[in-house]
C-alpha cells in the first residue's frame, strides 16, 4: 500500500497543497480568469455532448454486436477497443488527416470545434459499447417475449423493458467516458490548435499554464479536474449500487 | 425493416468516427511515399524515442503487474481500514486527466516541491529525466491489473485455497499453486492492456520529460515533434508505426477474452 501512497497519493497531495498556498480567495481569482473559465466551459458542454452522442450510439452499436447477425461481425466487435489500444496522440493525427488541411472529403475541420467534437467521439467509443454489450447478452428475452405476447409493441418494448434493464450500463459507460473526454489531452493538441476562448481545453489550458510556469493558474484548473474525476468515480460507484440493489435484496 | 435501420445507423457510425480516420493514415503515408515514412521512423532520435518508450514499460508495466495482484488480493480477500480509500485510489487514474498526473508530479519533484531538494541534494535528475517520465506512466498505469484480478478472484472464491491451507500448504505456496494458476488469463489480459497504456501514454509524461530530442523523448512525444516541425511524413510514419503496434495488442486482446470464461 505504501506503493500506492508514493505512486498516486503524494502527488496528489502535493496538487492540492500548491493550489490552497495561495489561500482560497487565491485559488477561486485563479478559477475565474477568464481565459480558465473559457476553457472549463468549453470541456464541460463538449464533454456533455461527446457523452450524450456515445449514449445514442454506443448503445445501438452494442444492440447490433449482440442481436444482430451480418458477415463481418466479429472484425466489427474487435475494431471497436482499437481507441483503448492507439496511443491518443496517433487518434489526433488520424482525424486530422481525415478532416485537416488536405481532407480528401473536402472538409475542413481543423483547429474548430466540431473537430475536438469529433475526436473525442474516437477516443471514446468503446466505453458505452463495452459496458452494455455484456448486460445486454444477458439479458432475458422471455421478458421481451411475454411484452410483445401481451400487445406491446416494439417501441414499447424497448423503452419499458429492454432500457430500464440497460440503464445502469450506458449511465456508468457514459460516465467513464464523461471523465476520460473531460481530462483528455493527447488526441486534442494537435487538432485543437488550442485558441484561447475558442478550442483551448481545460486539460490543454493546464498544460499550458503549466509550461510557462504559471503553477497558481495550473493548479487551480487541474484541482477542478481532480474534483470532476472524484465526482464521476462516485457516480460510477452509486450507478452500480443502483444496479445492483435487487440482488442483494 | 427496423433492424437495418439500427445496423446502418451502427456501422454508418463506425465508418465515419474510426474507419475512415484510421484508413487515411494508411493513404497518407503512401501519398507522401513510404521512403520518408522509412528515413523518418530510422532517424536516430526516432529510434532512441522508441527505446525511450520500451525502457519505461520494461520498467512500469512489471511494477504495475505485481501490485496489481497484490492490492486485487488485498481488495478481494482482505478486510483492512482504509479498505475503500485503497479501491478508489486504485481507481482515481482510470478517471483523472493525464495532465493533472503530470503537473502533480511536477510540482511535487520540482525546485520548490517537496521532493524537489532532496533529490537535487544527492546528484539525482528527476524532472525532466527518466525517473519522473517512469513515475508518470506508472502512475496512469495503475488501474489496469488490478480491475481484471478483482472480478476473477471474486468469482474463483477461497475454497481451493482454503484446502490447500487445511492440507498444510504455507500461504506462499497456496498462492503459487492455487492462485496465480486460476487468475493467470486476468493477469496476462491486464498486462496486456497495462502495456497499451504505456505505449501511447501522452499527456502526464509532456509535462514532466522536457521534450528533448534524443535525451527524453517517447515515441508518442516524437508524434508531435515531427508534426510541430511541420514534418507530414515523419509524423505519419512515427504514427503509423504505433498504429502496428496498437493493432498488435489489440489482436492478442481478443484472443485472450474468449479464454478468460474458459479459466
Amino acid at each position: 500500500m505504501s506503493y500506492l501512497t508514493v505512486i498516486v497519493a503524494l502527488p496528489i497531495a502535493a496538487l492540492v497543497w500548491e493550489s490552497r498556498s495561495d489561500g482560497v480567495h487565491g485559488f477561486w481569482s485563479s478559477v475565474t480568469q477568464p481565459e480558465a473559465v473559457a476553457a472549463l466551459k468549453l470541456t464541460l458542454w463538449i464533454s456533455l455532448i461527446v457523452a450524450l452522442v456515445n449514449a445514442v450510439f454506443g448503445t445501438i452499436i452494442a444492440w447490433t454486436l449482440v442481436r444482430d447477425e451480418f458477415p463481418g461481425k466479429s472484425l466489427v466487435n474487435a475494431i471497436i477497443d482499437l481507441p483503448f489500444a492507439l496511443p491518443t496522440i496517433v487518434a489526433g493525427l488520424l482525424v486530422l488527416a481525415l478532416y485537416g488541411p488536405h481532407s480528401p472529403v473536402g472538409l475542413h475541420l481543423a483547429f474548430t470545434r466540431t473537430a475536438i467534437v469529433l475526436v473525442l467521439c474516437f477516443v471514446s467509443l468503446p466505453f458505452v459499447v463495452r459496458t452494455v454489450q455484456p448486460v445486454l447478452y444477458e439479458l432475458d428475452r422471455q421478458m421481451e417475449e411475454a411484452a410483445r405476447s401481451l400487445g406491446a409493441g416494439e417501441a414499447t418494448v424497448f423503452t419499458r423493458v429492454v432500457l430500464p434493464n440497460i440503464l445502469p450500463g450506458i449511465l456508468s459507460g457514459v460516465a467513464m467516458a464523461f471523465a476520460r473526454v473531460i481530462g483528455e489531452i493527447g488526441s486534442i493538441v494537435i487538432i485543437s490548435g488550442n485558441l484561447p476562448f475558442r478550442t483551448e481545453m481545460a486539460s490543454v489550458y493546464v498544460f499550458n499554464q503549466g509550461q510557462s510556469g504559471n503553477s497558481a493558474a495550473a493548479s487551480a484548473v487541474a484541482v477542478v479536474l481532480l474534483a470532476v474525476s472524484f465526482a464521476v468515480l462516485l457516480a460510477i460507484g452509486a450507478i452500480r449500487r443502483l444496479a445492483t440493489r435487487h440482488e442483494r435484496g | 425493416m427496423g433492424r437495418y435501420v439500427v445496423r446502418f445507423a451502427a456501422l454508418g457510425y463506425l465508418a465515419v468516427i474510426l474507419l475512415a480516420p484510421l484508413t487515411m493514415l494508411f493513404w497518407r503515408v503512401w501519398a507522401e511515399g513510404l521512403d520518408k515514412a522509412w528515413a523518418a521512423i530510422t532517424e536516430p532520435d526516432t529510434i532512441h524515442a522508441f527505446k525511450i518508450t520500451l525502457i519505461i514499460c520494461a520498467i512500469a508495466v512489471p511494477l504495475n503487474t505485481v501490485f496489481g495482484i497484490v492490492a486485487g488480493l488485498a481488495i478481494v480477500r482482505r478486510r483492512f481500514p482504509g479498505k475503500g480509500l485503497v479501491n478508489a485510489f486504485v481507481d482515481l487514474p482510470l478517471a483523472l486527466s493525464p495532465v493533472v498526473v503530470g503537473f502533480s508530479l511536477y510540482l511535487l519533484y520540482g525546485r520548490t516541491g517537496w521532493f524537489g531538494p532532496w533529490f537535487t541534494d544527492h546528484g539525482i535528475q528527476v524532472l525532466f529525466a527518466l525517473p519522473a517520465m517512469i513515475l508518470a506512466t506508472i502512475f496512469v498505469s495503475v488501474p489496469f491489473v488490478a480491475r481484471e484480478v478483482v472480478p476473477t478472484l471474486r468469482e474463483i472464491g477461497d475454497e481451493q485455497e482454503q484446502a490447500a491451507y487445511t492440507l498444510g500448504a504455507s500461504s506462499w505456496a497456496t498462492f503459487w499453486r492455487i492462485t496465480l494458476p486460476s487468475i493467470r488469463w486476468a493477469v496476462i489480459y491486464g498486462v496486456v492492456v497495462t502495456t497499451a497504456r504505456c505505449l501511447g501514454e501522452y499527456g502526464a509524461v509532456a509535462i514532466v520529460s522536457g521534450n528533448i530530442s534524443g535525451k527524453t523523448e517517447t515515441a508518442t512525444l516524437r508524434v508531435q515533434d515531427y508534426y510541430e516541425n511541420l514534418d507530414q511524413a515523419g509524423a505519419y510514419g512515427v504514427a503509423l508505426l504505433l498504429c502496428v503496434l496498437a493493432v498488435a495488442v489489440l489482436v492478442v486482446m481478443t484472443r485472450l477474452k474468449p479464454n478468460e470464461g474458459a479459466v
